[in-house]
């Protein structure tokens, strides 16, 4: 067990490990200023207050998508609807946030209740196929994406798109559905403990609420746990339940931290990022906080680079490949692990 | 020295989960000889095998093949250098003839045509030659497990394989075709192939081995001449200890029928109607022994009382209730326990901790669930009782079940089944693949259970067992009950095995009386 463990942590720490070096490869190839470069890389994100918020700023929807995904994936489940979900409960959260008038503390809640219960809604839809019918989610999921998009931009422009601005965006929303920021001097907004508060708590479902349970034996032998009398079709639909309310949650929660008003005209990419943040965490909650952060540390290095030499951010999403290449290639470090195991074996 | 065919030398191999499977084991063969591996299930008997047919490499270690070094990196390679396996469970497509099985992937040709008359004729001229008996041209499907076996036989023959390696070839016969079996093997042996049979049957070994290696705990413990050990000193050399594995069986106290199987049929997917209207029912404090050549229906009749199938003909009542109603859900709530046939797949999450899986049937009642939480110390708790119970060898309740032996595992199923004082248990081959000592402890448990009142079904291709625990016994062949024994006295596995084989049959009205 710890043995296992402490081999997934030595993996990951790999993994992380080469795709920095990986980019300092890249900066050394295209920069001028190669060491310069790689400073401002790897310590610039550390130098002021304002880009640590800007790391903190940019974990929150990491963390949100993160934990969604991590919920699939403890269930075996491979649904890559956070995407859609992160869209289209920006919009129902941002209607929320434009036209009813509620008090202060009321309203960002009431808006972030919308998104969540929205992806609740859209998630049923892959849920209950895969669960009575068997579909694969996967299938599905990325189909619900393209289908969000199209309903979520039809809403923009017909209903919400503010007509004084020339940019395809929303009306502004109230100052009292805004979440305010907590650290003076930065934009880290209080969705940032929302998102502690909600890795806790899907800690706590996972590891020790009884439906944690069925959801892990479900997810590690479906056979095993029907045979126990597990409902695996409610698991499922518990599962995709669970999911898409904090990524409804994640979407709405991004809109109303950051913006003033609904500015995404396409598909903002959290979903597949979570998709990362997961198996970096290990599909460990807590550690999907960690993951989020580092993804988040590399992204503002990177977008510092960009603005002050000649590396482009694009940089980043070659990083980001891979790690997920090495994480989720089983065999890598594989004949590491066997000779540690195998002299474990004979001592 | 005598000229070896064969030596394996300090053969080491460690599975990823870090178990040693086979610790520096030496093994060697003389050209046409048979060779008994014997030892317990999961002493690493098929471990070598596999690592000498090419099918796992082995850590460390070298083979020598004629005096030469070889390393084999797939079957194929195996079978070239002249090795053949009859594995335990058969390779072979079963809706082929025999004739198709035995060329597949060598055809004779007629143009880009697989000459099957060409087929037919090599297969009759190869059955002749080694005695070996086959229909070339019937459908694998419809034949008998003794058939089928002749068939995979032949097939490492016909490839040109002058070791054989027989996984457990006795495991799946009755007592009748064993002893045909060992005729031909016999004669094999005359045309000078090299036999490796592998078994933890003592007698057989006694009777068909010319030397034997004894197995233990990972390790080769000796090489012997057949004829210069006793059967009790092979037993002996295979357990490590004398271990006295006899069980107390008290006379029966039967109450009130728990389980009724009323007229049960069932026709599978390919229309073979595997169950005969099946009529049976179990009294409390008692087991009722179901013995059989395996594929006879037992699964099928396994799965509709546990609702893995759904019931179309007949019906089965378990404390009077009709299964048809009840979902594997509802089934749970009742007071009942389920030890399935395969525990990597059903009975076991493998991933995850002993407390975890240990808890899989009751997680959610209140003893272990308040508001929704589990309360993991009390899990741990029981956890760590049964583990002491049952004498689990494990690292603690949090260890992955994954990472335990075969014996281990089906320890921490049996104790999940039996800890919550069930009134019907169903233990389909409750100790297959698991060592003596583990079997001992689960035979106690079950032998318990009954004392206790619980109505036992034991489904169970291990006549000696069936035989040591039951109260009554049934034979099923076909999809039929054909024999029904109300008591075990005077039976032995001879007998049982005419009735296996549908050599034999009760009268209608004496097997009518399994109704209870």
């Amino acid at each position: 067990m710890s043995r296992e463990r402490s081999f997934t942590i030595i993996r990951t720490a790999v993994a992380m490990l080469v795709a920095i070096l990986v980019a300092f490869v890249i900066i050394l190839l295209v920069s001028d200023q190669p060491v310069e470069s790689i400073k401002i890389f790897l310590l610039r994100p550390f130098s002021t207050k304002r880009y640590l918020g800007n790391i903190v700023e940019t974990a929150v929807p990491l963390i949100f998508s993160g934990l969604a995904m991590a919920l699939m994936f403890k269930a075996s489940l491979f649904n890559l609807g956070g995407e859609g979900i992160f869209f289209i409960a920006g919009i129902t959260g941002s209607i929320a946030a434009i036209w009813p008038q509620l008090p202060p503390i009321a309203f960002p809640i009431v808006c972030i209740m919308a998104g969540a219960v929205t992806g609740m809604i859209v998630m049923l839809v892959p849920g209950v196929l895969k669960a009575k019918y068997g579909a694969s989610e996967m299938v599905t999921s990325l189909m619900m994406n393209n289908i969000l998009l199209g309903v979520g931009m039809y809403l923009l422009n017909n209903m919400m798109r503010d007509p004084s601005v020339a940019s395809l965006v929303s009306y502004k929303y109230r100052t009292n559905a805004m979440l305010g920021t907590i650290i003076p001097g930065t934009r880290v907004h209080a969705g940032f403990l929302i998102a502690l508060v909600c890795a806790f708590a899907v800690y706590v479902f996972m590891f020790k609420s009884k439906w944690g349970y069925e959801i892990r034996m479900v997810g590690n032998n479906g056979k095993f746990a029907s045979y126990s009398g597990i409902n695996v079709t409610k698991v499922i639909i518990i599962v995709h339940l669970a999911a898409g309310a904090i990524a409804g949650m994640g979407g709405i929660i991004e809109c109303l931290g950051m913006h003033k008003r609904f500015e995404w005209t396409a598909l903002p990419g959290y979903g597949f990022d979570g998709a990362m943040i997961a198996m970096l965490a290990g599909n460990h909650p807590i550690g999907v906080i960690g993951a989020a952060f580092f993804v988040s540390y590399l992204r503002i290095g990177a977008d510092l680079v960009n603005r002050t030499s000649d590396i482009p951010t694009e940089m980043i999403s070659i990083l980001q490949s891979i790690i997920i290449l090495l994480i989720s290639a089983e065999r890598f470090l594989h004949k590491y692990r066997q000779n540690w195991i195998e002299k474990e074996a004979k001592s | 020295m005598e000229e070896y065919i064969l030596e394996m030398k300090n053969i080491s191999k460690i599975y990823g989960n870090g178990i040693a499977a086979n610790r520096d084991v030496n093994f060697n063969l003389k050209k046409g000889e048979i060779h008994a591996l014997v030892g317990e299930n999961g002493a690493g008997k098929s471990t070598l095998m596999k690592i000498l047919f090419g099918m796992e490499p082995p850590s460390s270690g070298d083979i020598l093949l004629r005096g030469e070094p070889v390393r084999f990196s797939s079957s194929k390679e195996a079978i070239a250098h002249g090795i053949g396996m009859v594995h335990q469970h058969f390779m072979l497509v079963e809706s082929f003839t025999a004739a198709q099985n035995i060329v597949l992937g060598m055809e004779p040709k007629k143009g880009m045509f697989v000459n099957e008359a060409e087929a037919v004729q090599f297969t009759k001229e190869l059955s002749k030659k080694y005695n070996l008996e086959v229909d070339a041209e019937a459908v694998t499907r419809t034949l008998p497990v003794g058939v089928k076996q002749k068939i995979e036989i032949l097939k490492a023959l016909a490839r040109g394989a002058e070791i054989l390696i027989l996984d457990e070839p006795t495991a799946v016969l009755a007592p009748q075709e064993t002893d045909q079996l060992f005729e031909e093997l016999i004669h094999l042996k005359e045309q000078g192939h090299t036999i490796v049979f592998i078994s933890h049957k003592i007698p057989e070994i006694k009777r068909i081995s010319d030397r034997i290696t004894v197995m233990r705990a990972s390790q080769s413990v000796g090489c012997y001449q057949t004829a210069d050990v006793t059967e009790k000193e092979i037993s002996n050399l295979i357990m490590g200890c004398e271990m006295d594995t006899s069980i107390e069986k008290t006379e029966p106290k039967p109450g009130d029928l728990q389980i009724q199987v009323e007229d049960l049929s069932y026709t599978d997917k390919n229309g073979v109607q595997v169950l005969k209207n099946l009529s049976f029912g179990v009294h409390g404090g008692m087991i009722f022994g179901i013995a059989g050549v395996q594929g006879n229906g037992q699964v099928e009749l396994v799965d509709l009382m546990t609702r893995k199938r759904a019931i179309r003909q007949g019906d089965i009542l378990l404390n009077g209730k009709s299964v048809k109603k009840l979902s594997i859900q509802d089934i749970r709530k009742m007071q009942f326990g389920y030890v399935p046939e395969d525990r990597m797949e059903q009975g076991i999450a493998g991933q995850e901790s002993i407390a975890e899986n240990m808890v899989s049937n009751r997680y959610a009642t209140q003893e272990f669930c308040r508001g929704g939480l589990l309360d993991y110390k009390k899990i741990g708790d029981f956890a760590d009782e049964n583990i002491k119970e049952y004498e689990i060898r494990c690292s603690g309740n949090k260890q992955n079940v994954g990472m335990l032996s075969g014996g281990n595992m089906q320890k921490v199923v049996v104790a999940r089944e039996c800890s919550h004082d069930p009134e019907v248990l169903i233990a389909e081959q409750p100790t297959r693949g698991v060592d003596v000592g583990a079997a001992h402890i689960i035979h106690k448990k079950i032998m318990e259970l009954r004392n206790e009142g619980c109505a036992v079904l034991l489904v169970s291709a291990d006549l000696s067992e069936a035989l040591k625990l039951s109260d009554v016994i049934a034979v099923m062949y076909e999809g039929e009950i054909v024999a029904y024994f109300d008591n075990t006295e005077g039976l032995n596995e001879e007998k049982l095995g005419l009735y296996m084989l549908g050599l034999e049959r009760h009268s209608d009205e004496q097997i009518r009386r399994a109704r209870g």
